[in-house]
Formats: C-alpha cells, sequence, structure tokens
C-alpha cells in the first residue's frame, strides 16, 4: 500500500468525527450569530441526548425510533427554548464578558445535573442511530459504515440547509440583524426575543443531533468527553471566522481528519504522543485564534445603544453612612479577632485543617478577584497557573532542596511568565478570544505537560514539604493556620491597594472606554497583561500553600475543570471584593460538610456543587457584583437609611449624591474584606454563604 | 501663530475601504497655538481623517508628522504622550468614575509615575499635586460644582466638559475636538465655545475642531479645511473660505447667484 493511500485511508476515518465537530460548530455559529453568545456549554447540552437517548434506549428498553424522538426532537429543542426564556433572552445587550460567564455556568452545571440522573460513571457501547449501523458500503478501496455514513449525510443537510437560511430567508436576514444590535432590530419592528427563541432551538436541536450520532463514534457516553467537544468544535467555528458555516464544515473535516492521521503515525508509547492526538484540537484552537487572519480582523461588534445601561454600582461601602462605615469597621475588627481566637484555641483539629484549606483556596480565588472583577477579563485557565506555580515550587524543592517558601516566590514567577506568555497575542483579540485561547491552553496543558513525571510526579504525584524559618516549623497545622492567614492577608492587602492604585485606577477607566483611556496615554495592553501576569502569580501562591498545607500535590487538583468549577464559584458569590473571595473559599470547603450534614450520598456531591455555582454562575450577567456584594450593598443602604431617619442627617455631605465621600481609607477598604453584616464566613458549624 | 514651524502636518494622506476612496491625498497642517476648522458634509472624510491623525486607522499613503516626529505606526497612547488630546463626538466617558476621578487617572497617565511597586505599598493614590492640578483645570472649564458628582448623573454639557477637562490632564499641545457640539442645545453650545476661547487664551492650546455647527466654526477657528468627497475642497482663512461659492455649494447646498 502506497504512503498516500495510507493517510488517504486514516483521513477518511477522521471525516465521520470531522462532520459531528462541524456539526457542533455550526450550532455554535448559529447561536453566536443571532444572540452574541458564545455558548460553552454546548457540548454539554450535547450530552443531555446522548444520555437521554442511551437510557431510554439501553436502559429502558425503549426501540430506537422513540427514543431518538424524545432525545433530539423533544428533550433537545425544550432545552434550548428553556434556556433562552430563562436565561440568554435577559443577557442579550449584555458585555461579552457577561455572556460568557452565563454560558461557563451551564457548562459547569448541565452535565452535573445530567449525572445526578445518569449517573457519574462512562457508559459504553452507545447505540447508533442508522438502521443497520454495521453494514459496510465500499467505495473501491475505502469503505464506510453506515453509522459513519448517517453522520455525513446528516451534517451535509445541516450545512447546506441553514446555509440557505441565513442567506435567502427573511428570518435569517432578521437573525442577521439582531445579532448586529437587537435594540435597534426591535426599534425596525423585529422581535427580537422571537428570531432569539427560533435560534436556541434550532441550535439546541443540532447539538442533541451530534450528541446522539457522536457516541457511536466516541465508543462511550461520559460527560467530559461531551464537554470538551467544545473546543473542537469551537475550533472548528474558528476556522470559519464564526460566522461562514462551509469554511466552519471544512474546518470540522480537517480537524477530524487531521487527528487521525496522526493517530496512525505517532507511536502509541510516549506521553507526549498520548496527549498530542486528543489535545490536537486544543492546540488547533489556540493556533487558530492567534495567528488566523480573519479572526484578527474581526473584533466584538459594539452595540450602538449600549451607551444606554447603567453602569455597575460601586462597592457596597462607598454607600455606607459614615457612621455606619465606622462601625462597621469596629465590628470587622471584632470579628477578625473572634476567627483567630476561634481557629486557634476553641476548634478542634479537623475544623482548624479546613478553616485553614478555607484560606487558601481564598488566597487562590484572588486571583479570580483581580482579573474579573478589576479588569473585566476572563482566563478559563486559572487553574493551570495555579499547577504551573504549585508543581515549580515542590519540584524545586524535591529535586535541589530550594526551601519551599522561596519554592512559592520562584513558583508564581514562572506562573506569571506562562501568564504573559498566553495572554499576550490573545489580549489584542478581546474578551471572547482571551477565554478560548485560554481554555484551549488549559485543556492542552493539562493533556500534554501536566502528565509529564519531570513535571507533576506523573501519577504518584509529589510530595511537598512544609516550611520551616529558623526554628518556626510550620508542621504544626496552628503555625500553618497563622502562616495561611499571613499569606493571604497580605494578597488581600496587595489586591486593595491595587484597586486603589494606579493599575486599579487604569482598569477602571479601561472598562469605562478603552479608546478614551489610550486617549489620555494608557498604554491597554500593558495594563491588562500586568494585572493577568499578577492574577497567575497569585494562583501560583495559593496553589504552592494548598499543596505544603496537604503535603502533596497531584495533577487533579489543579485540572482544567476545577478551575471552571473554581470560577463560577466566585463569580457567583462576588468577583469585585476581597470577601467575596473569602465566601467562595470558605464556601468551597463547607459545601462538601453541609451537604454530608443533609445526607447527600458522597458520590452525588460533587454533582450536587456544580449544579448549584453553575447556575449561581449564570446570574452573574444579571448581577455582575455577585451575590453577597449586592445584598451587602442593599443591606449597607438601608442601615444608612435608618441610622439617617433615626440620629438625622450626618455632620459632613448628603451620602446620595457623593458616590466617594472620602478618600477610602485602607481600613475602610479592608473592611469590605470581610465585612460581617454579609452572613459571617468562618466560624465553625455551618456554611459561609448559602448559595441561592 | 506663533511658530512658523507646523505643529501638526499631515502630507498627501490617502485611504481607501475596499473600492471607496475615503481620503484622496488631502494636505492639513495645524500650527502651534492656532485654532483651525475641518468642516464638510457628513461622508467627506472628515472622520477618517481625524481617525488617521489618532492612529485608529492607519493611512494607505501619505505622511503625518506631530511636534516633528512621524507619528504613522504609532498606537494611540503614544501619540497621546506626545502632546495630541481629543474629545469624541459619542462620548466616550469612564462610567464607574466621578468627574474628578477622570482629571486625576488623566494626570497620573500624563506623569506615568504609576508602577505595580508602587501600588503594591500602598504609594498608588492620587497625590496632593495631581489634585491641585486637577482642581486647576476643574476651575478652567468650570466644573468645580459638579466635581464629585457621579458621571451617571451630569447632562450631556457636562459630560463634553469633561471630555475636554481629561483631555487638557494630558497637557495637551493639539486639541482635536470631534463634534463637540453634537446634541448639545445652544446655550450649551455657547458655553462650550467660551471654554474653549479661555482654555485657548490660558493654555495656548492648538485646536483642530471638527464641526457642522458653523455658528460654533465661526466663534473658535481662523482657518479653516473643507473637505468634500475625500478631497481638499478648499483651506484658508475662515471668512474668505466660508464666503468661497464652491464651499458654499458643496457645503451649505446653496446655489449661489453671480
Amino acid at each position: 500500500m502506497g504512503v498516500l493511500e495510507e493517510v488517504l485511508r486514516y483521513a477518511i476515518r477522521g471525516v465521520p468525527v470531522g462532520c459531528i465537530y462541524a456539526l457542533v460548530a455550526v450550532g455554535l455559529v448559529l447561536t453566536f450569530k443571532t444572540s452574541g453568545v458564545f455558548n460553552l456549554a454546548f457540548g454539554a447540552q450535547a450530552f443531555v441526548s446522548a444520555a437521554v437517548f442511551y437510557r431510554t434506549h439501553e436502559e429502558y428498553g425503549w426501540p430506537i425510533v422513540p427514543a431518538f424522538v424524545v432525545a433530539v426532537l423533544i428533550v433537545a429543542p425544550l432545552l434550548g427554548y428553556a434556556l433562552d426564556r430563562v436565561l440568554f433572552r435577559h443577557v442579550r445587550t449584555a458585555p461579552t464578558v457577561a455572556k460568557l460567564v452565563s454560558s461557563l455556568g451551564l457548562l459547569v452545571a448541565i452535565p452535573a445535573v445530567v449525572q445526578l440522573w445518569f449517573g457519574t460513571g462512562r457508559k459504553f457501547n452507545p447505540p447508533s442511530i442508522a438502521p443497520d449501523p454495521g453494514r459496510i458500503f465500499r467505495f473501491g478501496e475505502f469503505s464506510v459504515s453506515a453509522d459513519e455514513l448517517t453522520t455525513i449525510v446528516v451534517t451535509l443537510l445541516v450545512v447546506v440547509g441553514l446555509t440557505a437560511l441565513f442567506r435567502y430567508s427573511a428570518l435569517g436576514l432578521r437573525m442577521r440583524s439582531v445579532v448586529e444590535s437587537p435594540r435597534m432590530s426591535e426599534l425596525a419592528g423585529v422581535n427580537a426575543d422571537r428570531v432569539g427563541s427560533v435560534a436556541w432551538v434550532l441550535s439546541s436541536l443540532l447539538a442533541g443531533l451530534a450528541g446522539v450520532l457522536l457516541a457511536p463514534l466516541y465508543d462511550s457516553v461520559d460527560s467530559i468527553t461531551f464537554t470538551i467537544l467544545i473546543v473542537a468544535a469551537t475550533a472548528a467555528a474558528a476556522f470559519g471566522r464564526l460566522s461562514s458555516l462551509p469554511l466552519t464544515l471544512a474546518g470540522g473535516i480537517v480537524l477530524g481528519t487531521a487527528q487521525q492521521v496522526l493517530a496512525g503515525y505517532l507511536p502509541l508509547d510516549s506521553v507526549l504522543a498520548q496527549g498530542l492526538r486528543p489535545s490536537l484540537p486544543f492546540l488547533m484552537l489556540f493556533l487558530l485564534l492567534l495567528f488566523w487572519p480573519g479572526l484578527r480582523q474581526q473584533r466584538e461588534a459594539a452595540d450602538p445603544l449600549s451607551g444606554v445601561d447603567p453602569p455597575p454600582p460601586s462597592l457596597a461601602i462607598t454607600y455606607a453612612d459614615p457612621r455606619v462605615a465606622r462601625l462597621n469597621r469596629i465590628a470587622f475588627l471584632v470579628f477578625l479577632t473572634a476567627v483567630l481566637v476561634g481557629a486557634l484555641f476553641v476548634v478542634n483539629g479537623y475544623w482548624l485543617f479546613l478553616i485553614t484549606q478555607g484560606l487558601v483556596y481564598t488566597t487562590i480565588f484572588l486571583s479570580i478577584t483581580v482579573l474579573t472583577g478589576m479588569s473585566g477579563q476572563i482566563s478559563l485557565c486559572p487553574a493551570v497557573f495555579a499547577g504551573v506555580g504549585t508543581f515549580a515550587a515542590a519540584q524545586l524543592a524535591e529535586q535541589h532542596g530550594v526551601p519551599i517558601l522561596w519554592g512559592m516566590v520562584i513558583g508564581a514567577v514562572a506562573a506569571a511568565a506562562v501568564g504573559v506568555v498566553v495572554a499576550l497575542p490573545a489580549l489584542r483579540l478581546g474578551g471572547l478570544y482571551l477565554a478560548l485561547a485560554t481554555l484551549a491552553f488549559a485543556l492542552m496543558v493539562e493533556n500534554v505537560v501536566f502528565p509529564l513525571s519531570w513535571v507533576s510526579g506523573g501519577d504518584a504525584g509529589l510530595d511537598v514539604p512544609r516550611p520551616q524559618i529558623g526554628s518556626i516549623d510550620f508542621a504544626d497545622d496552628r503555625a500553618f493556620f497563622l502562616l495561611a492567614f499571613a499569606v493571604f492577608g497580605i494578597v488581600a492587602t496587595a489586591v486593595v491597594f491595587i484597586r486603589k492604585g494606579t493599575t486599579g485606577r487604569y482598569l477602571a477607566a479601561l472598562r469605562g472606554s478603552e479608546v478614551a483611556a489610550s486617549a489620555i496615554g494608557i498604554n491597554p495592553v500593558r495594563a491588562k497583561i500586568t494585572v493577568f501576569a499578577l492574577s497567575a502569580a497569585i494562583a501560583g501562591i495559593g496553589g504552592t500553600m494548598l499543596a505544603s498545607l496537604q503535603g502533596s500535590a497531584s495533577i487533579d487538583e489543579f485540572s482544567s475543570f476545577v478551575g471552571l468549577f473554581w470560577i463560577v464559584l466566585v463569580v457567583t458569590l462576588g468577583t469585585r471584593t476581597v470577601d467575596g473571595a473569602v465566601n467562595a473559599g470558605m464556601a468551597f470547603i463547607l459545601m462538601p460538610e453541609l451537604l454530608d450534614v443533609l445526607g447527600v450520598s458522597s458520590s452525588l456531591q460533587v454533582p450536587v456543587q456544580f449544579a448549584l455555582f453553575g447556575f449561581g454562575a449564570v446570574t452573574f450577567a444579571k448581577n455582575p457584583e455577585g451575590v453577597v456584594e449586592a445584598n451587602k450593598r442593599k443591606s449597607i443602604q438601608a442601615v444608612s437609611r435608618w441610622v439617617v431617619r433615626h440620629f438625622g442627617e450626618p455632620p459632613s455631605a448628603t451620602p446620595e449624591l457623593a458616590t466617594s465621600p472620602e478618600p477610602v481609607t485602607v481600613l475602610d477598604a479592608l473592611e469590605s474584606a470581610g465585612a460581617p453584616d454579609t452572613e459571617a464566613p468562618v466560624p465553625a458549624g455551618g456554611p459561609a454563604s448559602s448559595p441561592t | 501663530m506663533s511658530s512658523p514651524q507646523a505643529l501638526l502636518d499631515a502630507v498627501d494622506v490617502s485611504k481607501h475601504f475596499g473600492g471607496i476612496t475615503a481620503l484622496d491625498s488631502v494636505s492639513l497642517s495645524v500650527r502651534g497655538g492656532e485654532a483651525v476648522g475641518l468642516v464638510g458634509p457628513n461622508g467627506a472624510g472628515k472622520t477618517t481623517l481625524f481617525n488617521c491623525l489618532l492612529g485608529l486607522l492607519r493611512p494607505d499613503a501619505g505622511r503625518i508628522r506631530f511636534d516633528g516626529r512621524d507619528l504613522i505606526g504609532l498606537p494611540v497612547y503614544r501619540r497621546a504622550r506626545l502632546g495630541l488630546g481629543r474629545t469624541f463626538q459619542r462620548m466616550e466617558l469612564f462610567s464607574e468614575m466621578t468627574v474628578r476621578e477622570h482629571l486625576l487617572v488623566a494626570e497620573r497617565a500624563r506623569r506615568g509615575t504609576g508602577r505595580l511597586w508602587k501600588d503594591l505599598l500602598n504609594r498608588g493614590a492620587p497625590t496632593a499635586e495631581e489634585e491641585a492640578e486637577a482642581d486647576a483645570v476643574l476651575e478652567l472649564v468650570g466644573l468645580t460644582a459638579v466635581a464629585d458628582r457621579a458621571i451617571e448623573s451630569l447632562t450631556l454639557g457636562h459630560g463634553r466638559l469633561v471630555e475636554l477637562a481629561r483631555a487638557l490632564m494630558t497637557r495637551p499641545t493639539l486639541l482635536l475636538l470631534d463634534e463637540p457640539s453634537s446634541g448639545l442645545d445652544q446655550a450649551e453650545s455657547l458655553a462650550l465655545a467660551g471654554v474653549l476661547g479661555s482654555v485657548r487664551q490660558e493654555r495656548g492650546t492648538a485646536v483642530l475642531l471638527v464641526e457642522h455647527d458653523l455658528a460654533m466654526v465661526e466663534r473658535v477657528v481662523e482657518r479653516l479645511y473643507v473637505l468634500d468627497f475625500g478631497r481638499l475642497l478648499a483651506s484658508g482663512d475662515r471668512d474668505e473660505v466660508l464666503a468661497d461659492p464652491a464651499v458654499r455649494k458643496a457645503y451649505l447646498g446653496e446655489e449661489v447667484a453671480s
């Protein structure tokens, strides 16, 4: 057999998978074009239909046709319709990042909900919809199974049909106008809501179709495979510049075949090859985002009517009556003392460990506070940065005997350097592309780099020592608690200082208007890259502290999915303040305890948490300051009003007019780092913040 | 008018969008301290030229020099640091800041003294000197009374003044104003023209004004350029240009009988 023929044979095997990629990508482009939402949860929607199809057919014994009808023609469109009605309709005019976070919440929540019904394990031998799936069709030298042929034919029909719809129908025209500006379209008499619903139903149908078609090709149904499908599909969509359907189809097929050819020729035994094949879509997406010329020119179009939205509210503390602020400050100090005394002298060792862990996670989460809360960007790879910092510190400690605290500093610098390399090219492309590039990067590193034994110690993981400074040995949990508290305190203070300082004010200006900020001499790329690097460094510091607390580091703790969960958690509880991060850190630790108390079996705890916070993150678009911060603002306003009513106006200015009545002092700012008028985050016995 | 050397010197600038020629070898210069107007019907290429000057667009041909330096290829923020200030036609304000904070952040950007390590040591807050600088400009443009108001509570007229004040904080040698009177009522326009007058008097700032409102143009500028279909139709002394029949026909839509 000739070389060319061999390559072709591998390539043909990749066509059906490539078609699925294209099918998902087309669905993505469809909703992106009509609602401006880049639906990260698309793969998760595919998983829903695949799971329903599998369960009804294999476990309930339904015949293929009713199972297919229910899974693809009923459940999938209903899901799309529900998502549109409940969520996406309301975020249509929200900023790009808010939309992304909503769909990210779904990506985390939907598979978790399905798992509660479907089980968390992987299910094998999924059924095919082809009438006689095993039958082989031969075309000369090459052969295709009925299964694969069905996939190819369905994909072609969908692409041709949708292209025609967009180009030639009145509905297509309306869809295109709604993307440009939903509000403008409505002014022109287009019912943007209805157009949006149609698009979501249609795209969800495609997701369902892709899910059912894909299962037999992958030979299994599990949430991760499907959820990650989004990346391959995004690569195909990027190939079509997020707008051209035929090019998207081509992109999907190229990707599918390239994967198979690579699989055919790479040796199977090396870690690199094993990691490279599945991560080819991530690599391709990453490279496409950076180098594909069509994308570089395409900017996110700004809605000409976007100016009608009011700006986000100021931080809660700026609304306080001065007397309330003073009271707050005193209460904060009392609370702080109570936490320290309680942790050191009251609670038992188990709870001390938990609280310390919560503090360490809070430190990690501050990296999200800095990036998303302060600069309005979103990176989907916080766990990678935490991992880079941790593994660097751990390897330095193990191989070269570097003290772990020094390793932590070096690891933080390494994480920052990696952050700069990843973000620099993507930053110029804007929020959506930064998010996608970081997601691709996270999956790539997770598959190719982290498994290497010289990085992470492979499956065994790495031992990480507790630090020792002179005669103080932090092997003692109480001592380590104090260290973790100090590290958290330093990082939190730094975050507050940066927010008030030049960097924070530049970022606020850039959030307000990037062109205007440039026009007064602010270098946007430099400001954004600074905060990106800082965020990566903070993640690295937190990761090392976590590993040191637990005595070991393993790749499971820094997987990209864990990172996504961190993001939805922080986003739900508040990205803009330090106390949002504190609440998130404590919730991370206390949720499992709470679920234990409620009697949720341990196998379901992870899906329950993912579902809760995934759906919580969905509220971000409506409530960008986070649930806790919003309620805090309301309660501070209420208390201030009460004080004014009973004790008269404050001696100085009117609090309603002045947004920032006096220069915010350190204490003022730190006080928003844990003001006790929200639920108290730490004390033992109960969860900090019940996610609602 | 004092310096014979042109402050801004654009020579034979051309820009095409696909098959459309937006600018066809347009030359324009502004001397230090001078106020120059740029008028023309919509679609004449005013905004394109403006964007080329500011660095939002890269011209296909021609060169642009400012204060003796070649501007082509320099990013927007670098041009700002060279002394090119601007305001926007569609308001571009920092929605989360008060009026004073707008000025303070611009002042910090001009000084370029912000460093991450200073922030980390809590030395990033505005200094007394910066506050004084901001107060002076607030006084100059007449915004002192609303200095601590949130930006969302201001009128459009005040908003334009904030943009002007913010631009002034960077101590520009040339201010580019993009249709500052659009959307303003007559009283607000007059006030703006008055403020521009006192700014020029006190700071000696040169002005390049893109404007539709001829009353505003007459009040502010000394020289005038008229663009039509991407070409320079006329240029020179304000009154002479406005009296030119070709200009009246193209821009004012008047058939001048004579």
